[in-house]
C-alpha cells in the first residue's frame, strides 16, 4: 500500500503560563488509503492535538506547529496558505468530533449544513447539493432521508446526529477521514452501529481513516494499525494483530492489563476476584516532563538508563516499532 | 447467599415519575416514566451493578433509592426499616448508613473549600467528632484512599481527575457507611486511573464490608466489581441475576445485544454481532406492551400489547420476556 | 515555516510570573484599560480617604472676598459664589461619591444576595412573587426609582444610600439566583444533601461562595452607577443636603447661573463625576474578562 497521508516531525507547542507544552512533541506515521490508522492513548497524550494539527485547527494562540511536515498526496499542508488549506479542510481530510450536538449548528438544517460543503467545495447550486445531502443521509442508514434533511439537530437522537455528522464529513468523498473519539458520547448499543457504519462506509469510499479513541475495545475490532501515545510522543507501532497479541511497551501492556475484560463472556474462568493491574501514578505535566522516558517514572521495568535518557523510536520486530530500553525481542 | 441480617438496602416497586409542563402556565402535559416499578436488592458486604444505556432510568432509580430525588412510590428498606415516609429529620440517621459517588470528578467537589473540609464535612455536619479529631480521621481517611494527609490543605483543582475522585471516595467513607452508591464512579477516568478506583473500591468493600449499588454504562466494569446485576431499559428492570449468569447465559434479547455491543480488545476473537437497530424511545411516550419491542429482533404479536412481568426462569435469575 | 521564539511566545502567554506585583504587572500588560480605570478607581479612592490632607482648604468655610474666583496660585481649581475652594470641594466630594457608592452597593448586595439565594433555593410561589416584583423594580431605569425613593424618604446621606441601593437589588438578586439555581444542580451540592446538610447550610457554604466572582464583576459596575446616580439626585436637589460638597449639587448650583461667567465651576465637578464613572466602568470590564472562567484558555 503507498502512503496517501505522510506525516514526519510533527511538533506541536502550547505556549502557556507554566511553560511549553509539547502537545505533540515529534510523531510521524503514514496512512495508506483505504486503510485505518488508530492513535490510543489517555487524556493528554496529544493524539486529539495531533488530529487538530493535521486539520491546521490549532488554536493561535496559544498553539503553533512548530515543526514537521504533513504531506497529503505528496503536497505538504503545512507550506500552503491558509486559503489553500480551507479547500483542503472538509473537501479532502474531513473530521468527526466526539461531541455531535456541539459540532452542529443548532439554527440550521442538517440538509443545509451538508450541502454548504459542498456549495463550498464542489461548485454545485443549492437544489443539487440538497439532493447529494439527501443522497447522503440515506447513506449513513437515515430513516427518510428526505425529511429528516429538513429538520434541525436538536431534533435528531445522539446516534442519528453522529450519523448526521459522518454524512457531512464524507459528502465531498474526502481523502482523509479524521474520526475524534467517535462514539465516546453514545451508548453502547449506538456506538455498534456507528462503528459498523464507520467500517461499511470506508469500504465504500476507500478513504485513509484516522480514528482517534483511548478505547482498546474500538480499536480492536475497528483499525488495521494501531499507534501508542505518551505524553506527546509515540511509544508504539504496529498492526493490530501483533499488537494485542505481543504488545512491547510497558506502557501499552499496562493499559491492556488496567481494563476489565470481560472473562465470562469469553468463555474464560473468572478473574474478577482479581485484582486489576493499575499503572501506578499519573501522567506528568506535559511542561515538566522527565528528561529520560517520559513513562519510567511509572514503570516498573525503569532503571537508571531509562529516567536519564530519551529511548530511541526502533522497529523491535518486522513492522513493530516501540520506544523502550527495555524491549529486546 | 442466605445471611440473617437483612439486606442493606430492599427496594420494592419504586416509581420515579417526572412531570413534563409546558406553556404560559406551566400545566402538566404528560409524565417522564424515569423509573417505572423497580424492585432490587443489595445484599450486605456485596455489590449490585445496575446497568443500562442513557435515559434507561438507572441514575434516577439511583438517587430515588436514597431518596435524593423524592420517589413516586414504592418502598425502601435500608437494613429492614421502611425509609419512604420519614421526615427529613428522621431520614437524617439513615443518611449515615448510606452515600454517594458521583460520575463527574470536576463538579463533585466544591471549588472553594480544601479537600481536608471537603471531606471532614459529613463528621461535622453530625458533630461526630471536634475539630482535632476530626483533622485525625480526614487524615487517616486520605492515608487510605492514596492521598498524602498534606493534601489536606490544597484545593480541588490542585488535583488530577483520579485523585479528586478519591477525595470523593474519602468523604463517601467518612460517616462509615454500610451502603456507597456509585453513579458511574469510573466512566470519566482514563482506563489506568480507572483501574486504580475499581481497585480501591473492591479493595474498601472487602476491609469494611461495604455494599454498592454501582451504576454504570460499562459492561466490562460492572462484570468485574458486581456480584449481581440488573440491567435495566426504559425505567424498567428487563433481567436481573448474579454477573456469572448474565454473562454466560443472558436471556433477555436486550441484555444479548447489549453484550454483543461492547468492544472487546482482543482481535482475534470474532463474534457474531446482534446490532440493534434503531434509537432508545422516549421515557415521555414509551412504546406499549414490552419497551423493548421496537428494537427486539425476536418480537412477536404479543410483545406489542402485553407488557411482560418480571419471573424467576431459574433460582435468582429473573427476565422479563414473553419469549422465555 | 516561520522562525518561531519560543521566548516570546511564552513572555505573552504569561510564563514565569509569580509575585503579586509581576502578576499585576501582566495583568495591565494584557488589559491597558483595565488598568488605567484601576489607576482611576485608586485615584479617587485615596482622595476621598485622606481628603483633609489633600484639601488645601475647608471645603464648607466661606469667604466673600474670593466669589467666583479664577482657578490660580490660591483656589487651584478657582472658587464658588460663597467664596468656597472648589478643590478642596471636589476633594471631599469624593468622601461623599465613596460613601455613597460603597454603602448602596454593599446594602444592595446584601438584600440581592439574600433575595436571589432564597428565590433560587426556595423556588415556588416565593420565587415566582420575587421575580415579577424584581422585574417591575428593573422596568424602571435607576435613576428614576432613585427618584422616587429619595423623594419619599427626604434628603440626607442615609436615606441617598438607602435610595440607590433598592433600585440596585435586582441585578444582584438575577445573578445570585440564576447561580443559585445552576449551582444547586451540581454534584457537589447533592453530596452535601445526601451527608444530611440543611438547605440553608447549603445555601451558605456551598452555594454563596461559588457566586462571589460574577457579583465582584456586578459589584464594580454597580460603583459608577451609585455614583452617577447619587449625583444626578444631587443635582435635582434630593441627594445630598446643603452644605456637604456633592458634586451633583455643585453642578446644579453653577449650571443654570454660571455657566458663562464662570465655567470652571461646572467644568470640573463634571469631569471629575467622569473620571470616577469611566474609571469604575474600565476597571469592571477587565474583571469581567479575568474573572469570567468561560474566556480564560
Amino acid at each position: 500500500m503507498s502512503s496517501l497521508l505522510e506525516v514526519s516531525d510533527l511538533g506541536t507547542w502550547f505556549y502557556t503560563r507554566q511553560g511549553i507544552v509539547k502537545a505533540v512533541d515529534g510523531v510521524d506515521f503514514e496512512v495508506a488509503a483505504g486503510e485505518t490508522l488508530a492513535i490510543v492513548g489517555e487524556s493528554g497524550c496529544g493524539k486529539s492535538m495531533t488530529a487538530l494539527s493535521l486539520m491546521r485547527l490549532i488554536p493561535d494562540p496559544p498553539g503553533r506547529i512548530v515543526s514537521g511536515s504533513i504531506r497529503l498526496a505528496g503536497r505538504d499542508l503545512l507550506k500552503i496558505s491558509e486559503e489553500e488549506m480551507r479547500d483542503v479542510r472538509g473537501n479532502e481530510i474531513s473530521m468527526i468530533f466526539q461531541e455531535p450536538m456541539t459540532s452542529l449548528n443548532p439554527v440550521m438544517t442538517i440538509g443545509k449544513q451538508i450541502s454548504e460543503s459542498l456549495i463550498l467545495h464542489r461548485d454545485m447550486d443549492r437544489k443539487q447539493a440538497m439532493k447529494r445531502a439527501i443522497e447522503m443521509l440515506d447513506l449513513v442508514r437515515i430513516p427518510e432521508p428526505a425529511q429528516r434533511a429538513k429538520e434541525y439537530p436538536h431534533q435528531l437522537s445522539g446516534g442519528m446526529r453522529q450519523r448526521a455528522m459522518i454524512a457531512m464529513a464524507l459528502a465531498c468523498n474526502p481523502k482523509v477521514l479524521i474520526a475524534d473519539e467517535p462514539t465516546t458520547a453514545l451508548d453502547v448499543t449506538i456506538q455498534a452501529q456507528i462503528l459498523e457504519l464507520i467500517v461499511e462506509l470506508q469500504r465504500e469510499f476507500s478513504a485513509a481513516v484516522i480514528l482517534i479513541t483511548h478505547d482498546l475495545g474500538v480499536v480492536a475490532e475497528t483499525a488495521h494499525r494501531v499507534i501508542v501515545m505518551y505524553a506527546g510522543r509515540k511509544v508504539e507501532e504496529a498492526s493490530v494483530g501483533e499488537l494485542f497479541a505481543r504488545p512491547l511497551h510497558p506502557y501499552t501492556t499496562g493499559l491492556m492489563n488496567s481494563i476489565p475484560r470481560l472473562d465470562l463472556m469469553r468463555g474464560q474462568t473468572d478473574r474478577s476476584a482479581e485484582r486489576l493491574q493499575e499503572i501506578p501514578g499519573i501522567v506528568p505535566p506535559l511542561f515538566d516532563l522527565p528528561t529520560g522516558c517520559a513513562f519510567a517514572p511509572r514503570c516498573s521495568k525503569a532503571d537508571d538508563k531509562c529516567r536519564a535518557e530519551r529511548p530511541a523510536y526502533e522497529e523491535k520486530q518486522p513492522g513493530h516499532w516501540a520506544a523502550c530500553w527495555h524491549t529486546n525481542g | 447467599m442466605v445471611s440473617a441480617n437483612p439486606p442493606v438496602l430492599e427496594v420494592r416497586d419504586l416509581k420515579k415519575h417526572f412531570p413534563v409542563k409546558k406553556g404560559l402556565l406551566r400545566r402538566t402535559v404528560g409524565q417522564v416514566y424515569a423509573v417505572d416499578g423497580v424492585t432490587f436488592t443489595v445484599n450486605a458486604g456485596e455489590t449490585l451493578g445496575l446497568v443500562g444505556e442513557s435515559g434507561c432510568g438507572k441514575t434516577t432509580a439511583g438517587r430515588a433509592a436514597m431518596r435524593l430525588v423524592e420517589p413516586t412510590s414504592g418502598s425502601i428498606k435500608v437494613e429492614g426499616q421502611e425509609i419512604i415516609g420519614l421526615s427529613k429529620a428522621e431520614l437524617r440517621p439513615y443518611r449515615r448508613e448510606m452515600q454517594i459517588i458521583f460520575q463527574d470528578p470536576f463538579s463533585s467537589l466544591n471549588p472553594r473549600m480544601t479537600a481536608g473540609d471537603i471531606v471532614g464535612e459529613p463528621l461535622l455536619v453530625h458533630g461526630v467528632a471536634n475539630k482535632k479529631e476530626r483533622e485525625e480521621q480526614v487524615s487517616a481517611l486520605f492515608a487510605r484512599v492514596g492521598l498524602r494527609p498534606a493534601q489536606m490543605k490544597n484545593y480541588p483543582h490542585q488535583f488530577s481527575g483520579g485523585q479528586r475522585q478519591r477525595i470523593g471516595i474519602a468523604r463517601a467513607l467518612a460517616l462509615g457507611p454500610k451502603l456507597i452508591v456509585g453513579d458511574e464512579p469510573v466512566s470519566a477516568l482514563d482506563v489506568s486511573i480507572q483501574a486504580q478506583v475499581i481497585n480501591l473500591l473492591m479493595d474498601l468493600q472487602r476491609e469494611r464490608g461495604l455494599s454498592y449499588l454501582f451504576i454504570s454504562h460499562n459492561l466490562a466494569v460492572v462484570e468485574h466489581i458486581s456480584h449481581q446485576i440488573a440491567v435495566m431499559y426504559l425505567g424498567r428492570i428487563v433481567e436481573y441475576a448474579d454477573t456469572r449468569s448474565i454473562f454466560t447465559n443472558a436471556q433477555h434479547p436486550y441484555t444479548e445485544a447489549l453484550l454483543s455491543a461492547v468492544p472487546v480488545p482482543d482481535p482475534a476473537i470474532k463474534r457474531k454481532k446482534l446490532v440493534l437497530q434503531g434509537d432508545v424511545p422516549s421515557p415521555v411516550k414509551p412504546p406499549p406492551g414490552c419497551h423493548f419491542h421496537t428494537r427486539c429482533p425476536y418480537a412477536v404479536a404479543r410483545c406489542k400489547v402485553e407488557v411482560p412481568s418480571l419471573r424467576e426462569i431459574a433460582p435468582g435469575h429473573q427476565v422479563s420476556c414473553h419469549l422465555r | 515555516m516561520a522562525v518561531i521564539d519560543h521566548d516570546a511566545a511564552l513572555a505573552k502567554a504569561g510564563a514565569n510570573v509569580s509575585g503579586f506585583w509581576s502578576q499585576a504587572g501582566f495583568l495591565a500588560r494584557r488589559y491597558p484599560l483595565g488598568a488605567v480605570g484601576a489607576l482611576l478607581v485608586l485615584l479617587f479612592v485615596l482622595t476621598a480617604l485622606f481628603a483633609n490632607f489633600i484639601a488645601p482648604h475647608d471645603p464648607l468655610s466661606t469667604n466673600s472676598r474670593a466669589s467666583l474666583a479664577l482657578p490660580g496660585g490660591t483656589y487651584w481649581l478657582g472658587a464658588d459664589f460663597m467664596g468656597r475652594d472648589m478643590f478642596s470641594r471636589i476633594v471631599f466630594g469624593a468622601r461623599i461619591s465613596l460613601a455613597v457608592a460603597v454603602g448602596a452597593t454593599l446594602l444592595g448586595g446584601i438584600l440581592g444576595v439574600a433575595i436571589g439565594l432564597m428565590s433560587g433555593f426556595l423556588g415556588g410561589w416565593f420565587d415566582l412573587a420575587t421575580q415579577r416584583l424584581m422585574d417591575i423594580m428593573q422596568s424602571l431605569p435607576l435613576l428614576v426609582m432613585a427618584l422616587v425613593m429619595a423623594a419619599s424618604l427626604g434628603p440626607s446621606l442615609q436615606n441617598t444610600i438607602i435610595a440607590i441601593a433598592i433600585p440596585l437589588v435586582p441585578s444582584v438578586a438575577r445573578v445570585v439566583r440564576s447561580s443559585t439555581l445552576s449551582l444547586r444542580e451540581q454534584p457537589f451540592v447533592e453530596a452535601a444533601r445526601a451527608i444530611g446538610m440543611g438547605e440553608m447550610r447549603i445555601a451558605v457554604r456551598h452555594v454563596l461562595p461559588n457566586t462571589l466572582a460574577p457579583l465582584i464583576v456586578l459589584g464594580t459596575a454597580q460603583l459608577g452607577s451609585a455614583i452617577l446616580t447619587e449625583a444626578s439626585l444631587s443635582f435635582l436637589g434630593l441627594g445630598i443636603p446643603e452644605p456637604y460638597p456633592s458634586w451633583g449639587r455643585m453642578l446644579s448650583e453653577s449650571a443654570a447661573e454660571y455657566v458663562r461667567t464662570a465655567p470652571w465651576l461646572v467644568i470640573f465637578p463634571g469631569v471629575a463625576i467622569s473620571l470616577t464613572v469611566f474609571g469604575t466602568n474600565l476597571l469592571g470590564d477587565a474583571l469581567r474578562d479575568i474573572l469570567d472562567p468561560r474566556q480564560r484558555t
